[in-house]
């Protein structure tokens, strides 16, 4: 079988899952639902793996395979296959996407149990996967759209998953509408490459890219970053991704960490070629890649829902992955994408099994002492943290400092943005620790005490937003949590994405091991960048440096809120009220579109139905309209007198106009 | 004898006849009157008929005398079921069809 057959097994056995969940969703009991959804994903998996062995198989000129099933669209100049491209770039986001999203699933088995939406949710996400997967390996762009659409759909769907709640429809709503300003800029975006180039597979639109004007290429990268910044979550399209944490846990684990989120890097490293015609928009992609890892660090620094500082940490994650595969270090941005994936999936278990743990409840204000009453999880968790520090040899060191160095490497404007990358990190340590010391260390609160008297906590169900009642029927959280602790598909889940947040960063060591670079490189082997890495000497010094911001980051976490908590919260009350309120409210980017763009669309909105709707076409075109027929009406009326006598002479008054015309014009 | 003396009282009784209608309120003079329009009409159709010396306008005569005789029965019926309702025998006042 060639990698191609692959390719496709790998995107047959999701649509395949979600099609007998869709339809099967009658009649499967208990768990059954959970455990076909997982398998149809751990077959894609293992068809991936497949994928890679043959491709590996071929020399390196070789490995990029596109397979075409049939004719997609096929009129006047424009030929659309449906084809997909495999190449080590659509390889490695497969297994990734594959990969974590089994044990996703995995997870979800026992910590969705007892939901009375279980079916539906597996069915979801199943699609979600096959979508995504959709997205890496389409082989133009037209089937990119397609799978760009897909998984913003899914993402609304399991947003919105439990649709009796308010604020989780309204989180969906809020995604889908940012998502849609996206694709509009993907589809103009590709216009615009199509009417360039007269192509729309990668092959051909990458080799006719020259023929467009420097201008038409940058319009063209500009449109394409709308569609990566909005699915990615990068400024100005990012505030939707916080609220998408009113999804179930695995959804943002999966979803909203480590798959979707991360389209938008793949698609600045799959269309590298255009970026690398047009460096203006590479830079500009840069600045704001950087601009949103500070943003969106600092908000994290002050956000007390739990599921929202990881949300946070993503985004600012990837502002790191960004800037990295806009400074042309592709290698690096991938490497972060996929260790991402692995530490943030296993930071979202973890704060699931949490929150499971305090009865729903996802505050960091109530959280506490957790370490005692959930040991795997402490421990899963505080690696998944120090992974996200990038505490000296986890994955997130190796990922994270790659990208800074290369960055660093690039001179000129890229050379203030690696040190602002690296003010971040400090700021990435400092909030990761932030989170671990405030829900397992410290005086336990009352959940924890029963935990560990073995009693899972349990609260009347509640929004832990808003604080509205609910019930636990459909459409609402079921009544069971799940630990971790209980459940052995969850310690299953986690287990192996511990292992792989600490030595994932084994394939992309600096001088020892650049395995994945090597791996990558056919599929960026046209980048005139390829050469420019840093010297093993200048990454061995960004590592170190690196290494001590980590650790400083940490202790300064561990000082404030271990040894000197209450300074910390004088601090934040007092002297500091300014900048927490300020972060707090998240640099006012919701009031600030909310000032700009909602408002007055909603005031355009009342004006179109006071004054357009109901003055101009209802009183003047419909009202006219019918006050014509009606007073053609009434006069028709006003002839039916009811009268015999009338009716009697207005027909001799007829018959004898009649006979006197008849008189006249005959003679 | 000339025609025109027959079409000339025929148009007279006709005249009469349409007058009758549009003035009088009873139904039953205007009954009456409906009468004397359709026999001023056979008198104007014998006429002719003599004039031309054809037996197609005596057909035609006896043809609408049948159909004043059914006219009758349906107006005199009318009447009857008015007055059994105990409604006024006034056309006027009968103008519920009014629009």
């Amino acid at each position: 079988m060639s990698p191609a057959d692959y390719g496709w097994l790998v995107l047959g056995f999701p649509l395949l899952g979600t099609l007998v969940l869709a339809f099967g969703w009658r009649r499967l009991p208990g768990r059954s639902a959970g455990w076909i959804g997982s398998a149809s994903i751990l077959a894609s998996f293992i068809s991936a793996l497949g994928a890679l062995q043959q491709l590996q198989d071929r020399p390196e000129e070789e490995r990029h395979i596109a397979s075409s099933l049939f004719d997609y669209a096929d009129t006047f100049g424009v030929s659309v296959d449906l084809a997909i491209l495999v190449d080590p770039l659509s390889v490695l986001m497969m297994l990734v996407v594959s990969g974590v999203s089994f044990l996703i699933h995995l997870y979800s088995v026992a910590y969705m149990a007892g939901d009375r939406g279980y079916v539906r949710f597996f069915a979801y996400l199943n699609y979600f996967v096959f979508s995504m997967l959709l997205l890496v390996l389409a082989g133009n762009f037209v089937l990119l759209i397609v799978g760009w659409a897909f998984v913003g759909a899914a993402s609304y769907l399991l947003i919105s998953f439990w649709y009796r709640r308010e604020t989780a429809t309204r989180a969906g709503i809020k995604a889908f509408v940012m998502n849609v300003i996206g694709d509009v800029g993907l589809v103009i975006g590709a216009f615009l490459l199509f009417d360039g180039t007269g192509a729309l597979d990668y092959g051909g639109v990458f080799e006719n890219a020259h023929l467009m004007s420097n201008g038409q290429v940058t319009a063209a990268c500009l449109c394409l970053l709308v569609g990566a910044f909005a699915k990615s979550a990068q400024i100005p399209l990012h505030t939707w991704l916080p609220d998408a944490m009113e999804g179930p846990t695995p959804v943002s684990a999966l979803i909203h960490a480590a798959t979707m989120v991360t389209a938008g890097v793949y698609l600045i490293a799959r269309t590298h070629p255009l970026f690398e015609l047009a460096p203006t928009a590479a830079d500009v992609a840069a600045i704001l890649g950087t601009l949103t890892l500070v943003v969106a660090a600092s908000i994290a620094l002050v956000v007390t829902d739990l599921k929202r500082v990881i949300a946070y940490s993503t985004m600012s994650q990837i502002g790191y992955m960004v800037l990295g595969v806009s400074a042309f270090a592709y290698g690096a941005g991938m490497f972060h994408l996929m260790t991402h994936a692995f530490f943030k999936a296993l930071l979202f278990m973890g704060a699931g099994s949490v929150i499971a743990g305090m009865g729903g409840v996802q505050s960091l204000d109530r959280m506490g002492g957790f370490r005692r009453a959930m040991p795997f999880t402490f421990v899963t968790f505080t690696i998944g943290a120090l992974a996200l520090a990038g505490f000296p040899l986890t994955a997130g060191f190796f990922s994270k400092d790659e990208i800074i160095a290369f960055t660093l490497n690039r001179g000129g404007l890229y050379t203030v943005l690696g040190v602002i990358a690296y003010v971040a990190a400090f700021v990435t340590a400092f909030y990761a620790f932030r989170m671990v010391f405030r829900v397992f260390f410290g005086e336990p609160v009352d959940e924890a005490r029963e935990l560990e008297r073995g009693h899972l906590a349990h609260h009347d169900p509640a929004n832990p937003m808003t604080g509205e009642p609910e019930d636990t029927d459909v459409g609402f959280p079921g009544p069971e949590h799940h630990i971790a602790e209980r459940e052995w598909p969850m310690k299953a889940a986690m287990a192996p994405l511990a292992l792989l947040s600490i030595i994932g960063g084994i394939v992309g060591i600096p001088g020892v091991s650049e395995t994945l670079e090597h791996f990558l490189e056919p599929a960026f082997e046209g980048s005139d960048y390829l050469d420019t890495a840093p010297s093993d000497s200048d990454k061995t010094l960004g590592l170190v440096i690196g290494g001590v911001i980590s650790l400083a980051g940490i202790a300064l976490a561990w000082f404030l809120y271990l040894v000197r908590s209450a300074t910390t919260l004088r601090l934040r009350d007092y002297q500091l009220r300014r900048v927490h309120d300020f972060l707090a409210h998240k640099w006012y980017f919701d009031e600030l579109y909310d000032a700009a763009f909602v408002r007055p669309m909603a005031a355009a909105g009342r004006y179109g139905r006071t004054v357009v709707e109901s003055v101009f076409v209802q009183d003047v075109i419909i009202g006219g309209a019918t006050s014509v027929v009606r007073a053609g009406s009434s006069f028709a009326r006003g002839l039916q007198t009811g009268y015999l006598r009338s009716y009697a002479a207005l027909l001799v008054t007829g018959v004898a106009g009649l006979a006197l015309y008849f008189l006249i014009t005959s003679s | 004898m000339d025609v025109v003396w027959f079409v000339v009282l025929s148009a007279l009784i006709f005249a009469i006849g349409a007058a009758g209608v549009m003035t009088r309120r009873s139904p039953l003079v205007i009954l009456l009157c409906t009468e004397l329009m359709l026999n001023a009409c056979t008198l104007a159709l014998l006429a002719f008929a003599r004039m031309h010396g054809s037996g197609d306008g005596q057909i035609f005569a006896l043809i609408v005398m049948v159909v004043a005789a059914c006219e009758v029965v349906i107006g005199l019926g009318l009447i009857v079921a008015i007055y059994r309702k105990r409604m006024a025998l006034d056309v006027d006042k009968l103008s519920e069809l009014r629009g």
